[in-house]
């Protein structure tokens, strides 16, 4: 069973207490953006087989949305953070890196 | 080919056996063909099939970076049905229905097609709704479904209990057509099929890279070397998106894993297929005697092909309630695959933004009773450029908004 550590209350919670959210650091299409831009923000999502930033919510603890960093070859956590900022912290990054070296996100590619 | 008869059987009877043939060959790879499909499950196979058989399209491979149906093909609950609310829809599978009707003759390999009847259940006011507006568009689409009331049901299924707490049976969309067959044998048919007409069934043989000249694509880069194609079919479900990421564009499709479960063999009870939707659960007995269980998808993006414990455990607990049989009894095993889930749940077939490359995939939940149908499909779409069958399931339907409103996969919420 897949184990996320909830950023904000610390507790290390089963799946079953999890909700997940999908792709993490959307960015809105918003008025006068093209229908590229809203096909982009409503159905494209990053679909990797390595390396997934994503959404989840602590659906029965804090109730609190944070964010993930795992492997979805092998269903390693590389670490979770608050979801409160636009790119992954330091130490998430560090562990991804030590796995995948050459490992670049769309935002910081 | 030696085709398989009585006659086959009586004669290999009397030679003790030896007469029998490889019912594919396994050759290494050309250097060009006119058409590659990726993916040798069931809908690659059947796209290569009927490339070969309605449109003379022969010099054909079919590459599997596996085994042959090793994939979704072979982790289905081979389930078959067409009662879908959408024409488009009900267009593309109930094609796929009829061709299962024939599809052992045509074939000449047994693929066991059971049309023992189908029973989705309404188990609340809303799904009563639901069912008889479907069972309504399924007579304008000729479509034959007819609505069942609970006594009726516990007739045609009489381990179930109609009176549960919780979620009483209170009727249900019965499609007569509907039902099983034997999965692997479907992929075994079309690749002894496709074998026999000169195509080449080319297996651990995984996909690395895909070449293109000036927006069209000239080839594969593949573990077992480079091979040059006019035409390129993607037929990978799961993997859809990484193999579109190598071809340089992206499909609105997220992997996520779904299971199923066998109970111990045990004699026949139940001998149509009932799906219980608002619980999350659907049963059938394979010839075997087993209980073929299935549910619903994890949550999350996922390409391991195992599923969560707690599925499982929610699938049966659901099961318990309208079949209490099933609380006694051991499930023997229990499997999962990657199944490739669009925006709104229905399938695409489609041409791409690089000429020459076709996509079939978004079956999500549901790809196995669409076979010969999305293959049909897809071969008149590669062979033609158009298919009445496909004009509606088009990658680009999102961008547009012109969704196929309809959860039609396995008919399980998602």
């Amino acid at each position: 069973m897949l184990l996320l550590q909830c950023p904000y209350c610390g507790v290390n919670a089963e799946e079953t207490e999890l909700a997940a959210g999908g792709e993490a650091h959307l960015k809105r299409a918003t008025v006068g953006d093209s229908d590229e831009a809203f096909e982009g923000y409503l159905f494209m999502r990053e679909n990797k087989k390595g390396v997934h930033l994503e959404r989840w919510r602590h659906a029965y603890g804090c109730g609190k949305w944070f964010l993930a960093a795992r492997d979805t070859a092998t269903l390693e956590v590389f670490g979770t953070y608050p979801a409160q900022t636009t790119e992954p912290p330091a130490d998430v990054t560090e562990n991804i890196r030590a796995k995948y070296p050459d490992w670049s996100w769309k935002e910081t590619a | 080919m030696r085709r398989y008869s009585v006659f086959a059987v009586a004669r290999e009877g009397l030679r003790y056996h030896t007469g029998w043939e490889r019912a594919w060959r396994s050759p290494q790879p050309k250097k060009k063909y006119d058409v590659i499909i990726v993916g040798a499950g069931g809908h690659g196979l059947a796209t290569a099939y009927y490339l070969g058989k309605n449109y003379g399209i022969t010099n054909v491979a079919i590459i599997e970076k596996g085994w042959l149906g090793g994939g979704n093909t072979g982790r289905n609950t081979t389930i078959i049905r067409s009662n879908y609310l959408q024409d488009p829809s009900a267009a593309i599978y109930d094609k796929a229905l009829k061709l299962y009707e024939n599809l052992s003759q045509d074939l000449n390999y047994n693929v066991m097609f059971s049309p023992r009847g189908l029973i989705m259940l309404a188990q609340t006011h809303h799904e009563v709704r639901g069912y008889q507006r479907t069972v309504m568009a399924n007579q304008l689409q000729g479509v034959a479904t007819e609505w069942v009331t609970p006594e009726q049901l516990k007739k045609l299924v009489p381990i179930i209990n109609i009176h549960g707490p919780r979620y009483p049976v209170m009727g249900g969309l019965y499609q007569k057509r509907g039902g099983t067959a034997r999965h692997d044998a479907v992929a075994w048919g079309y690749a002894r099929a496709c074998s026999d007409m000169g195509m080449d069934v080319i297996q651990q043989c995984e996909v690395k890279g895909v070449r293109t000249e000036g927006g069209k694509v000239v080839g594969v880069l593949t573990t077992k070397g480079d091979i040059d194609c006019d035409k390129l079919g993607m037929v990978v479900a799961g993997h859809t998106s990484v193999l579109a990421e190598m071809a340089g564009f992206r499909l609105p499709i997220e992997s996520v894993a779904l299971q199923a479960l066998v109970s111990e063999p045990i004699k026949p009870c139940m001998d149509v297929v009932v799906m219980a939707n608002t619980v999350h659960g659907y049963m059938s007995q394979s010839d075997k005697g087993e209980m073929v269980i299935g549910g619903g998808t994890d949550s999350f993006n996922n390409y391991t092909q195992r599923g969560s414990f707690h599925h499982i455990e929610e699938t049966v607990r659901a099961l318990v309630e309208t079949f209490p049989m099933v609380s006694r009894l051991k499930m023997l095993r229990q499997w999962g695959g990657i199944v490739d889930m669009t925006g709104d749940r229905s399938p695409i077939l489609s041409k791409t933004p690089v000429d020459g490359i076709f996509v079939n995939c978004g079956w999500g939940t549901g790809g196995f009773k669409a076979i010969p149908g999305s293959g049909w499909a897809m071969a008149e779409l590669m062979a033609k450029g158009h298919s009445p069958l496909t004009q509606e399931f088009d990658m680009f339907r999102f961008r547009e908004g012109k969704f196929i409103d309809e959860s039609v996969a396995a008919g399980v919420a998602h």
